[in-house]
């Protein structure tokens, strides 16, 4: 892995460490099974042989006291990293927090920069050491929302607001993905993401302006919403004041959520050659 | 008329499937054939499918499993295969449709219809003769369990070519698994194999429990139990806590595909994060009921082989009953990156890295037994040595995924794949091999081909490290898990290093066929007749093998662990001297209930699958009378006179001095 984000190299280092406190007990019992079965085979008559021997304290005392206290610091690394890299935990920083929202649809990602009021299918920019803060929910099922190179992942639920805060401080391009298992089209529910200066990243917003195209709750995203597989990117210039909030409150009206996504269903149905829908 | 279910639905247009459907219709036919002619219908009938012998019902469980396995290695070596072409743009072979299909089958049918199977096959064979009782305590239910189980495996077969199986993952989350998204019969073909075989589980659960609980022979009290019995005992309690937990779960998933209610949907109040917990309550456990039997399996081995006492043996039980308990705490680490905060991630990671520590005992003490002693590099010995090293590893990438800040980054990758077969394959299915070499002899009076055995040991150790250390570095790059194709061209010569092991494997499968072909033809070679070819510790080797119906002519009288070591240590030793008295043995009969209720039970299952409801209706009625059939017949039982035991006793003891 090479990580480009300053959580991604945290983690990294986190995973190096743990692997390291517990190759402390793992290398030890791997050399004495294999010793062990070496000195004591049946044939070498030489060895001692203690059939009634059962019990030692002292080793008693060693096998439940060394793995105890490698789980102790390990414990203690768990709960200080649980929390400096606790996803919902802002990034502190001079750069002022920028709000993304991030929805998993079938099969593809719908961004929307609140903020300046643009949408994207399947392409993020953000600027490079700045934080963002990714709100996350689902338009379908579970997704989880990832960046690898970045860092952490978080799911996205329909009618459930997650959030996840990553920050790129290195310019480039990097892929993004669902890793959450969510049908046909998952295995391509892939984007890119631009790390770039801060000019560029204006250009880029500016470039999404020009689109003529927009994405207004509800009209623009049932469309956009039908299933999809390996969707084009593509630009939204104008965003409903809060489509975020609307779409996680479709899902709390009573009948909102279902309505709203009726036309999936048959979409679904229609990409499924093996199912027994033609028998009804 | 018939709901659903047309011509339509069964997949002509597949070539993979058709081709197999075929293959297993020509096996099928010669089998049916082959017993037609060997006219063995009614031997089949009276003395398998009713039976009520927890030995030749353990059988079957493990019979099944093997069969179940190669479908599901099937299953697994075209995923492998898939992954190993589908790279830069590349679709492979099976188009998502079909893969997604198969990942979930394969997830399925290893642990419900390989991995349970064999545990409980192993449980069955094994417990009543280690605490010297003549059968289980419901005999009935046992019968029941098993054939249960089986209408399970005849659904997940069926789906095969008639519709489709579920493409929602072995645990089908919500809402991937509701109408709306799964319209298909795929995920009702996953809810009532499993509902039907869960319950089946259930009741073995009980079964066993009551089973160790009341029937132990005298003077074994729970701390004289072997140590393989104390596993199962674990396991049971878990079975009877947990899999509840997943008979509720299903059935409201049920109430939501068929009533259209919302339990897990996305709307109307829903909670699919109420139905990843519930599962996961169950499926924590799950994975403990899988791995304790095989931990008791190596103990008994390691004992056995090493011919020196277990090291620790009230350590090993505390411990094996700390991890019981501790299963039940840990079943969010699953689930660190839906959310929740700090402090709940925290909880759960550090109460699972916790679980290591009664682990990492055990270890050290299956060391311990070996330190002084004499080991004999049996098979089931190299299983064992394998399965320690294997399991340490795969130990040490679990407590990896506990940490939640690393979870965030390896949850759902490739890592967990390895890491799980890495505790799977190196655990359940090394215990169970290791289980399956040791008592094989028990079950059917002869030794199974050390050399074939070794060699399947060696295919299988290799396998497993070709093809799931390339998984763990894949994982690292980004690889993720249920990836029909991807588009890096460089993790392509990994996947395709990961395809040779799993082929390294299919060699491992395949000796253990062969293995029991050569045995079976040898088996007068390797035939044992002293019920004891390892020179055994408990006290299911003091019984001549296979044991008679009632497994002991008098109930033995325990006074301490390795009782049956113990009396061979005896000055003079242990002699098997026939009795001077017999006495009439009170038995379980034979009875048609549980395999014609089950019968039922499949017309039931497969009828609401396809929404044809007099048929469900019919199935349910048959299940409800066949029941009350059950309840009022009196004639359940009998003796088998004293006469007849000592026939039988004789003409062993006469084989015993001709062999002498």
């Amino acid at each position: 892995m090479d990580p480009t984000g300053e959580i991604g190299q945290g983690l990294k280092s986190l995973i190096i460490t743990a692997f390291g406190l517990m190759l402390i007990v793992v290398i030890p019992v791997i050399v004495m099974t294999i010793l062990f079965a070496w000195k004591y085979r049946g044939t070498n008559l030489a060895a001692k042989y203690t059939p009634n021997w059962e019990h030692s304290n002292i080793i008693e005392v060693f096998v439940w006291a060394i793995p105890c206290v490698i789980i102790f610091f390990l414990a203690i690394l768990t709960w200080q990293t649980s929390h400096s890299y606790d996803p919902h935990k802002p990034i502190a920083s001079e750069e002022e927090t920028m709000t993304i929202d991030a929805i998993s649809l079938d099969w593809k990602w719908l961004f929307i920069y609140p903020d300046e009021g643009i949408a994207t299918i399947n392409e993020l920019a953000i600027p490079v050491d700045t934080p963002v803060h990714f709100r996350v929910t689902s338009g379908t099922v579970m997704n989880s929302f990832m960046i690898p190179t970045l860092g952490s992942q978080i799911y996205a639920m329909a009618g459930m607001d997650n959030d996840v805060y990553l920050e790129g401080n290195e310019i480039g391009t990097f892929r993004g993905r669902s890793t959450q298992y969510s049908g046909e089209g998952f295995s391509e529910m892939l984007f890119d993401t631009h790390v770039t200066s801060d000019a560029d990243f204006q250009a880029w917003v500016d470039k999404i302006k020009q689109s003529p195209n927009t994405m207004m709750f509800p009209e623009d995203y049932e469309q956009i919403a039908e299933p999809s597989i390996a969707h084009p990117v593509e630009y939204f210039s104008q965003v409903s004041p809060d489509f975020y909030g609307d779409l996680i409150n479709s899902y709390k009206a009573s009948h909102g959520g279902s309505d709203s996504h009726g036309e999936q269903n048959e979409a679904r149905e229609s990409s499924m050659p093996m199912s027994a829908q033609a028998a009804e | 008329m018939f709901g659903k279910l047309s011509l339509d639905s069964i997949p002509f247009h597949e070539p993979i499937i058709m081709v197999t459907a075929v293959a297993i219709g020509i096996i099928g036919a010669l089998i049916v054939g082959l017993i037609t002619y060997y006219r063995k219908w009614g031997y089949l009938w009276t003395e398998w499918v009713t039976s009520i012998d927890h030995k030749k019902i353990g059988v079957m469980y493990f019979l099944v499993a093997l069969v179940m396995l190669i479908r599901g290695f099937a299953d697994a070596i075209m995923m492998r295969t898939q992954q190993a072409i589908a790279a830069g743009g590349a679709e492979g072979y099976l188009p998502p449709e079909h893969y997604d299909q198969i990942f979930t089958a394969h997830g399925v049918i290893m642990i419900f219809f390989v991995a349970m199977p064999m545990v409980i096959g192993l449980m069955n064979l094994v417990v009543p003769l280690q605490i010297g009782a003549r059968d289980v305590a419901f005999p009935f239910m046992n019968n029941l369990s098993f054939w249960l189980f089986a209408v399970g495996v005849i659904l997940v077969n069926m789906s095969l070519v008639i519709g489709e199986f579920a493409k929602t993952g072995w645990l089908a989350y919500a809402p991937l698994s509701e109408l709306k998204y799964s319209p298909g019969v795929g995920v009702d073909y996953w809810i009532w194999a499993l509902q039907i075989s869960g319950i089946g589980t259930t009741l073995t659960g009980i079964n066993f429990f009551v089973t160790i609980l009341k029937m132990r022979t005298k003077g074994m009290s729970l701390f004289r139990m072997p140590i393989f019995t104390w596993t199962a005992l674990c396991t049971n309690v878990l079975i009877i806590l947990s899999f509840p937990i997943l008979t509720v779960t299903i059935a409201l998933l049920t109430l939501d595909r068929y009533l259209g209610m919302h339990f897990f949907t996305n709307d109307m109040g829903g909670s699919q994060m109420m139905y990843v917990n519930l599962i996961w309550a169950w499926g924590h456990p799950e994975v403990y009921i899988l791995i304790l039997p095989a931990f008791g399996v190596f103990s008994e081995v390691i004992a056995t082989f090493t011919k020196k006492r277990l090291f620790g043996y009230k350590t090993m039980v505390w411990a094996t009953v700390v991890i019981a308990f501790l299963s039940f705490t840990v079943w969010l680490h699953h689930f660190f990156t839906m959310g929740a905060g700090a402090d709940v991630n925290s909880f759960f990671g550090i109460a699972t890295m916790i679980i290591a520590i009664p682990t990492g005992v055990k270890i050290f003490n299956w060391l311990f037994t070996m330190y002084r002693g004499r080991i004999q590099f049996t098979t089931p010995v190299l299983w064992t040595i394998g399965f320690i090293i294997t399991f340490t590893l795969g130990g040490m990438t679990g407590v990896m995924l506990a940490v939640p800040g690393a979870n965030f980054v390896l949850h759902n990758t490739l890592f967990v794949i390895a890491h799980f077969h890495n505790v799977i394959i190196g655990g359940v299915v090394f215990g169970m091999m290791a289980g399956f070499t040791y008592w094989f002899p028990k079950a059917f009076g002869f030794t199974l081909s050390e050399k074939w055995g070794k060699r399947s040991f060696w295919c299988w150790l290799i396998g497993f490290y070709v093809a799931f250390m390339p998984l763990y570095a894949l994982s690292f790059f980004g690889a993720m898990r249920r990836m029909q194709s991807y588009e890096q061209t460089e993790w392509q010569p990994l996947m395709i290093v990961a395809w040779f092991g799993a082929v390294i494997i299919a060699c491992g499968i395949a000796c253990i066929v062969i293995q029991l072909v050569v045995s079976i033809r040898d088996r007068e070679k390797n035939r044992d007749l002293t019920g004891d070819p390892w020179d055994g510790r408990t006290l299911e080797w003091s019984t001549s093998s296979p044991p008679p119906n009632y497994n002991f002519a008098y109930l033995p009288d325990v006074a301490s662990i390795d009782s049956y070591w113990e009396m061979k240590q005896q000055p003079g030793g242990f002699k098997r001297e026939l009795a001077t008295k017999f006495e009439d043995i009170h038995m379980p009969r034979n009875t048609a209930e549980g395999p014609i209720l089950s019968l039922f039970a499949l017309l039931f299952g497969f009828a609401l699958i396809w929404h044809i409801w007099w048929l469900a209706g019919l199935g349910a009625i048959g299940m409800f009378v066949t029941f009350m059939f059950r309840i009022f017949n009196n004639d359940t039982d009998y003796h088998v006179s004293a006469a007849e035991v000592e026939k039988t006793e004789r003409e062993y003891h006469k084989r015993l001095e001709m062999q002498a």
